[in-house]
Formats: structure tokens, sequence, C-alpha cells
């Protein structure tokens, strides 16, 4: 119980963090945000990792592994689309 | 305790990331930050002593990686919502299948989990079936694999509620005793099944908003995930993308004049037509010619583009930017007033018209813009429509009153490139095209653009 309110609290200070963070992002750059912050959901990747390398049943390797090649989609696709789409934005003169 | 120090410093590396995403100056350094964050955390986790084996870690991951590369490195900048869609998708189909392994597992081990591990797993499920579903199903309507009109139907709330409910249901069951993972499955089926009810009768203008809250629902699949893990570094990067998503999920029912209940359950297109297109246009719409408005943009001083989903459609961003271009150098003042819907996604025409190598100084937001319209000699809207209504500020009782819009019809003449005068995803007239200040230049978008080039050249 003593854990589950220690993460609960990390969960909602996260959120207001979040909401403070991205309340400053402006419009123009709202559609790098959607795919920066899609790579950062990307995290479940360390969630695959775990479940992958446990190696106990075939079946949890087989989840665990489509797991992990899907979230990396995930994080390597949406930082390097990001990272494409935010060199584009430049001041000239 | 390594592994607890290397994931707070990620998160911290996370946070700052998305911080440096407050200018496009700092964003790219920003977006690295969080990208190197990223590494942290997943390296921290390989060396953690709790994973066993690492073949099969090294297959998904190469797999992964040349797969989002290739995506990535592909794909062109108007096809962007529909990318952010899948791999946003991805995301979530991870969550589902992390914790269904992770509950096999536990029960193969006699299964100790607690409450919070089995309420946790049933949520990562659902949501993250969800969030696969629904992400599937929004690509294939921006991609154009299904129709992006609403799909509507008799019942259909009736049906929605009766899924939502056995979904819960079904989450309810996988938390019984120790755990039971076939329901998990169960659940993880009709939350797949309750993603594309939930997405399917979302028609192409609302998109932008489906968009923010699958971002949404992936974020919040991660920190749920976290929860069954009982992971710091998921439920916080989980919260931070859950809380971007809701929020840009508000500012685009903001911006759109739409409750959430109304954009997920519908409502719009069902209000009475009461004012008739014919009393508005008839005999007051103005046609003019790439000559006249070439003329006009040489005399000008100052000129504002307004574009909106039709110029990204009919790819006429390259001849706004030669246009933009040769006005500057004869001394126009030119900017860009960006409605904060337009487009299909957040921010999509800003990225659009970046990619032109338009400098981003003058990519204006709606409220910075539109108090300088008076000041302005020409407004060109190209492809946008319902976001240039006036019916939005002056009357109630249609489905934009209360929207904000951009007031282009402050400028001393608003040229409209349009093919027709067909409404509008809201279906309303536009008395815009009859104002006295309104030409309207009726073609394609693209050739429209071109011809004006032209003209523009050409007039001395």
């Amino acid at each position: 119980m003593e854990n589950f309110l220690q993460i609960i609290t990390i969960f909602i200070l996260a959120i207001f963090v979040g909401v403070e963070v991205i309340s400053k992002v402006p419009p123009i750059l709202h559609t790098p945000l959607m795919s920066g912050s899609n790579a950062i959901s990307g995290i479940t990747l360390v969630g695959a990792l775990i479940s992958a390398g446990m190696q106990a049943s075939t079946l949890t390797i087989v989840l665990g592994t489509l797991a992990v090649a899907l979230a990396t989609v995930n994080v390597v696709g949406g930082f390097l689309v990001t990272h494409r789409m935010l060199s584009k934005f430049r001041k000239k003169g | 305790m390594g592994i607890q120090v290397a994931y707070i410093l990620a998160s911290v590396l996370f946070i700052l990331g998305l911080k440096g995403l407050s200018h496009p100056r700092t964003a790219v350094r920003g977006n690295l930050t969080g990208a190197i964050g990223m590494l942290i955390a997943i390296v921290a986790t390989l060396l953690d002593k709790n994973i066993i084996s690492y073949e099969y870690i090294l297959v998904g991951t190469l797999a992964g990686s040349v797969a989002g590369a290739l995506f990535a490195l592909k794909v062109k900048m108007t096809a962007m919502p529909q990318m952010v869609a899948l791999f946003n998708g991805f995301g979530g189909a991870a969550s589902v299948l992390v914790a269904g392994a992770v509950l096999s597992e536990s029960l193969l081990r006699g299964g100790e989990g607690g409450m919070q591990f089995l309420v946790a797993t049933a949520a990562s499920g659902l949501i993250g079936a969800v969030t696969f579903w629904g992400s599937l199903v929004a690509f294939g309507k921006l991609q154009g694999l299904i129709t992006e009109k609403p799909v509507r139907y008799t019942g259909e709330q009736v049906v929605k509620v009766l899924i939502f409910l056995l979904a819960l249901y079904g989450a309810y069951r996988t938390t019984e005793g120790k755990g039971n993972v076939e329901w998990y499955w169960i659940a993880s089926g009709v939350g797949s099944l309750l993603g594309i009810l939930l997405t399917i009768p979302i028609g192409g203008a609302d998109m932008p908003i489906v968009i923010a809250l699958l971002n949404a629902y992936s974020g919040m699949a991660a920190a749920a995930t976290g929860f069954v893990l009982n992971n710091s570094i998921l439920i916080i990067s989980g919260a931070l993308v859950g809380a971007s998503g809701v929020f840009l999920t508000k500012i685009m029912c903001d911006a759109m004049n739409r409750s959430l209940p109304n954009v997920l359950f519908g409502g719009v297109g069902k209000v009475v037509e009461s004012i008739k297109a014919d009393d508005i246009y008839g005999g007051k719409v103005k046609a003019t010619t790439p000559e006249e408005v070439a003329m006009l943009l040489k005399m000008a001083r100052r000129v504002v583009f307004v574009p909106g989903y039709g110029m990204a459609v009919a790819r006429a961003q390259t001849p706004v930017r030669i246009l933009t271009e040769a006005m500057e150098k004869d001394g126009i003042e030119v900017e860009f007033g960006i409605h904060p819907v337009a487009g299909r996604m957040p921010g999509h025409m800003n990225v659009l018209l970046a990619e032109e190598n338009i400098s981003y100084d003058k990519l204006k937001e709606m409220e910075a813009i539109n108090d300088t319209f008076a000041q302005t000699d020409v407004v060109i809207v190209i492809g946008a429509n319902d976001v240039v209504n006036p019916l939005a500020r002056e009357s109630s009782g249609t489905p934009i009153s209360g929207m904000p819009i951009l007031n282009v019809d402050k400028a001393r003449t608003v040229v409209v490139i349009k093919r027709s005068l067909a409404p509008g995803f809201a279906g309303i007239p536009n008395p815009l095209f009859a104002a006295d200040n309104t030409l309207m230049l009726f073609d394609d978008a693209k050739k429209a653009m071109e011809n004006l080039v032209k003209a523009y050249r050409e007039a001395a």
C-alpha cells in the first residue's frame, strides 16, 4: 500500500509537470509536440524489454519480443520523424 | 539502486526535452535531449540483472529500429498525421502485449500479484487495445483506405455503450483471484472493437481532435503498464504524454467550438439548416481572375495568406511559397494566419509551410494575427472555409456560432481561392464569399496559385 501511494504520488506530480511544460509549447510546434511526446510514450519499450528478458515461457518470449519490436518502431520512428520536422523550422534573415 | 538513478535522469531529460519544444530555436535540441533520455532508460534496463536473455531482445530492437527508421525517413510531410497515428498505435499494442506477457508470467509463478498489479494489467490491456485499433482506423481514414466521412448508423450510441460495459466487465473478470489471463485477452479483444467503434464515426475535420486524443490514450496506456511493473519511468513518461494529449485535445475542441463528448458521440451536421445559401449568395458573389488579383497584390503593402486543409490536399504549398518570395522581393510584407484546427492534426499547416522553407516567424497564430487584418491590404484564403466564416461571430443557432475565427473580412480585400461555393464541414453557407470586399477565384488551389504566380510575374 505504501508503495502504491508512492507511485501514485509520482504519477500525479508528473501530470502537473506535464501540463505546466506543455502549455508553453506554441501552436506552431504542435505537430512536432505530438510526434515527440508520442516517441516518449514508446517508453513502453522498457516494459517490453523486461518482459522479453524474463525468458520463462515461450509465450512470454513471443509476446515480449513482439512488444519490443513494436515499441522500438514507436521510439526510433517517433524521434527521427520529429527531428526531420523540426529541422525544417528555420528563420530567415 | 543504479537503475532508479538512471530512471530519474531519464525523466529529467524527458521534461527538459519537452521544455525545449517551447521555441523553434531550441526545439531540435529538445527532441535530442528526449532521445538521450530514452537511450539512458533503455541501456539501464538492459544492464539491470533482471534480464536473463538478450537474443530475442536484439531481434526485436533490430527489426523495430529498421522499420521505424524507414517509416520516419520515407514519409512525406503531407502524410505526417497518419504516420503519427500509426506510431501511436504501435505504442498501444506494445502495452497490450507487455501486460499480457507479465500476467501470464505471474500466473506461472503462482500469481502473487496484488490488486494494483491486476487492475493495472486490465487497464493496460484495455487502453492499449483502444489506442491500437483507434489509431489504425485513424491511419486508414487519413491514408484514404477507409472513408473519411463519418460512418453513422442507428443505435450507434447504444452499441458503443454496450461494448464499453462489456469491456469493463472483461477487465473486472481479469482481476479475479490471482488474475485471469483468458479474460485479459477477451477484454483486450473487446477493447479493440471499442477502439474501432469510437473512431470510425468521426469525420475528416474532427481528425485533429482524434489524433490528440489517441496521443493521450497512448500515454495513459504506458502509465498503466508502469503500474503493472511498478516502474517509475513508465509512469512518469506516461503521465507527461497523457497530459500533453489531453491538453492538445482541449485546445482543438475549443478551437472548433465543440465539446469532447460531442466529437466522440456525434451531433454535428444535425443542426437544421436555417440559413439558405441563395439568400446569402444571390447575385452578390464576385468572381475574379488571376490577373486582377495580381494587380491588387502589386499595389499591396501587406498580404496575409490563410491556408486550410484544401491547400494541403491540392499540394499548393510550393506556388504559395514562390509567390511569397516574389512579393517579398517587391517589398510587400507577407504573413500567414493559421487557425488552430487547420489541417488534419494540430499544427499541420505550420509543418507544411516550414517544409517549404517559409521562415517560422511569418507563421502567426490566430490571436496574434487577428488584430492586424484591419491593416492588411489583401488576404488570400486558400482551402479554408469554416474558420473564416463571419457567421461564427455574428449570429447564434449555427454549428459554428461562438467558434473563434480568423477575422479576414476586416481586411481591405479578401481573395478566396475555392473550386465552388460548396459549404465546408459545418455544412453552412459563408457570407464572407458574398461580402463587398471579397473576390472569388474559382479554381483548384494549386492551379489557381500557379496561375497567380504567372500573372504576378507578368504584371508590371
